[in-house]
C-alpha cells in the first residue's frame, strides 16, 4: 500500500505520534492522529493546530519576465502584488476551466507558485509549454521545500514564541521572512481552515527542529488531511478534483473575484471567459445541507433535481462544527436561491437536501 | 494494537457477537479494530425491532467522518432490540465499541450458528495483528 510513495521530512514524527497513513497524491501522508478528525478539526476552531502539508508543489519563477509571465499563466493579477503579498489564483485552459487553483507569492527578485500535488507535474507541463520566448527560469523547488500550516486562533500567539518577526505586523495574504525556531522561513499569513494562521515554508533539513518546536504538549497538536478537508469545506474553500476541475470555470465556482479580464495583460483562458461572462454561466457551485437521518452527502453521490440528474456531489461529509451533513454541487443558475430544495441519491434512496449560502461557517479567526 | 476480547465470536467484515445472560439472545457490533479504522463515528443507522435477518444481511450503515461503511448480520435470527442510545451519541462505538457501542441484539434459532464464526485468535491473524 506505501510502495512507491513519497515521504514528507515529517514522516517519522507522524509514524511516532500514531497517524493514520494513507496515500494521497503519490505521497504517504497522515489522514488523522489517535486524536481523531473531529476533536482535531475542533483543536484548529478553538486553539492551534498543525498541518503537515509539504506534499504541495512549490515552482520558482525567476527572470526578468517573470511577473508578465505569471500574469500570463494565472488569471488574477500579479501586478497587483507588492512584494511581499500573495494571491489566490488558478491556472487555467484555454477553454477557461481549471488546470489548477494555485497561491502565488511575490519577492522582490522572484515569484512563488504553490500548487496542489495532485496536479504539480500537469502544472509544470502547463508552464514550460508557455514559456517559449520569455526570458525567465522555472524551478520546481518542491523537493527541497517543508511546509507546516500552523492553523487556528492560538496560532500568532505560538508563532511568535518561536520567532524574532513581528507577526502583527503580517497582514492576511502577506508574508516576511525570518528565523522560527532558528530556521529560516517564509512566513505567510494563509491557510485553508478559515482560521487565523501562518503556512511556514521552509528547508527539509530544519524540519525535525521546526516540528518539534511547534508540536507538543500546551503547543500545537498535529492535524491530518482528514480535519483539513472538513475544516476547509466548513468554510467553503474549493478542492481541486471535488469543486473544481477542467470542466469547471472561476465563475460557475463562485471564484469570478480572482479573474482579472481588465489586468491589462492577456492570459490563458482570458477569451472564453470573456465570452462566459458576457453570456452567463449556466450552472453554480452551491453549497447543500440535508436534515435526513442518517446519511451524509459523499463525493460522487448523483444530485437529481426535478427528477432529473443535474450533477454529483462535489464535495461532501460531516461538519463537525455544526454537527449537520453538508456538501456542494453545481446546480442550474435558476436554481441555486438558497432554499432551494433537491434531492441527492444515497444508496439506492432519495433524500431531500437544500441549497445554503456559502460558506456554512463564519465565525472562525481569520484576519481578513 | 486493537482490543480483541477472547470472550467473543468475530466475522472478517468486523463484526463482533457476544452472549448475554439470555442463552438466546446475543450483542452485535463492530470490533475495536474496525471503529479506529473508520475513525469518529457520526451516526448509526440501525433496523427495526422485529427485523428478521438471514446471515450476511445488511441490517445497518455506519457513517464516520470520512467513510460509510454497511453492516452484516453475523447470525441469522430476529431482531429485539436496537441500542437507542446511539441515535444520541454515536461516539459510543468509539469509545466502548463492546459495551456500550453495541448495535442490536439478536434471538438467534441455535448456539450451532456461531460456530460459523472466526474465534478471536483467527480475527486478529485476520486483521494482520
Amino acid at each position: 500500500m506505501t510502495d512507491g510513495l513519497a515521504r514528507t521530512p515529517f514522516h517519522a514524527h507522524h509514524v511516532a505520534l500514531g497517524a493514520k497513513l494513507v496515500p494521497f497524491a503519490g505521497f504517504e501522508m497522515p489522514v488523522q492522529y489517535p486524536t481523531g478528525i473531529s476533536r482535531e478539526h475542533e483543536i484548529v476552531r478553538t486553539g492551534v493546530g498543525v498541518f503537515d502539508v509539504s506534499h504541495m508543489g512549490e515552482f520558482e519563477v525567476t527572470g526578468p519576465d517573470r511577473n508578465a509571465f505569471v500574469n500570463r499563466v494565472t488569471c488574477n493579477d500579479v501586478g497587483a502584488l507588492a512584494p511581499g503579498q500573495a494571491q489566490y489564483s488558478a491556472i487555467l485552459t484555454d477553454a477557461g476551466t481549471f488546470v489548477d487553483d494555485c497561491l502565488v507569492y511575490r519577492f522582490d527578485d522572484k515569484l512563488m507558485l504553490v500548487v496542489n500535488a495532485a496536479n504539480a507535474v500537469k502544472d509544470w507541463d502547463h508552464l514550460v509549454a508557455r514559456k517559449a520566448g520569455v526570458n525567465v527560469r522555472l524551478k520546481d523547488i518542491s523537493p527541497e521545500v517543508a511546509l507546516l500550516a500552523v492553523q487556528g486562533p492560538a496560532s500568532e500567539a505560538l508563532v511568535q514564541s518561536l520567532t524574532r518577526v513581528r507577526l502583527d505586523a503580517i497582514g492576511y495574504y502577506h508574508f516576511d521572512v525570518g528565523p522560527v525556531a532558528g530556521a529560516d522561513c517564509f512566513i505567510s499569513r494563509t491557510g485553508y481552515t478559515g482560521e487565523d494562521g501562518f503556512e511556514l515554508y521552509f528547508r527539509p533539513r530544519s524540519a525535525d527542529a521546526v516540528w518539534s518546536a511547534l508540536v507538543g504538549e500546551g503547543r500545537a497538536a498535529p492535524i491530518g488531511l482528514g480535519a483539513r478537508d472538513s475544516l476547509r469545506l466548513e468554510v467553503g474553500y474549493p478542492l481541486y478534483g471535488n469543486d473544481i476541475d477542467d470542466t469547471t470555470t472561476p465563475y460557475e465556482a463562485r471564484l469570478g473575484w480572482i479573474v482579472k479580464l481588465d489586468k491589462g495583460a492577456p492570459f490563458t483562458g482570458k477569451a472564453a471567459l470573456q465570452q462566459a461572462k458576457t453570456r452567463g454561466v449556466r450552472r453554480k457551485l452551491v453549497g447543500f445541507v440535508t436534515d435526513a437521518k442518517g446519511v451524509i452527502p459523499r463525493h460522487g453521490m448523483d444530485v437529481i433535481l426535478n427528477d432529473r440528474k443535474v450533477d454529483v456531489v462535489r464535495s461532501g461529509g460531516y461538519s463537525p462544527t455544526l454537527k449537520q451533513a453538508i456538501g456542494t454541487t453545481y446546480l442550474p443558475t435558476h436554481s441555486v436561491t438558497p432554499g432551494t430544495g433537491f434531492e441527492i441519491e444515497v444508496r439506492g434512496k432519495r433524500v431531500p437536501a437544500s441549497v445554503v449560502a456559502l460558506p456554512f461557517y463564519t465565525g472562525g479567526s481569520v484576519k481578513r | 494494537m486493537s482490543d480483541i476480547p477472547s470472550s467473543l465470536h468475530y466475522t472478517e467484515d468486523h463484526e463482533y457477537v457476544r452472549l448475554t445472560d439470555d442463552p438466546e439472545i446475543v450483542a452485535v457490533g463492530i470490533t475495536d479494530y474496525a471503529q479506529g479504522e473508520l475513525g469518529d463515528v457520526v451516526y448509526v443507522e440501525l433496523p427495526e425491532v422485529g427485523l428478521s435477518l438471514t446471515r450476511m444481511d445488511e441490517f445497518g450503515t455506519i457513517e464516520a467522518v470520512k467513510a460509510v461503511s454497511p453492516l452484516y448480520a453475523p447470525v441469522p435470527g430476529e431482531v429485539v432490540e436496537i441500542n437507542e442510545a446511539l441515535e444520541g451519541d454515536p461516539s459510543l462505538v468509539n469509545k466502548d465499541p463492546y459495551g456500550e457501542g453495541w448495535m442490536i441484539k439478536v434471538r438467534i434459532r441455535t448456539q450451532a450458528d456461531l460456530k460459523e464464526l472466526l474465534t478471536a485468535a483467527d480475527y486478529q491473524q485476520h486483521i494482520g495483528e
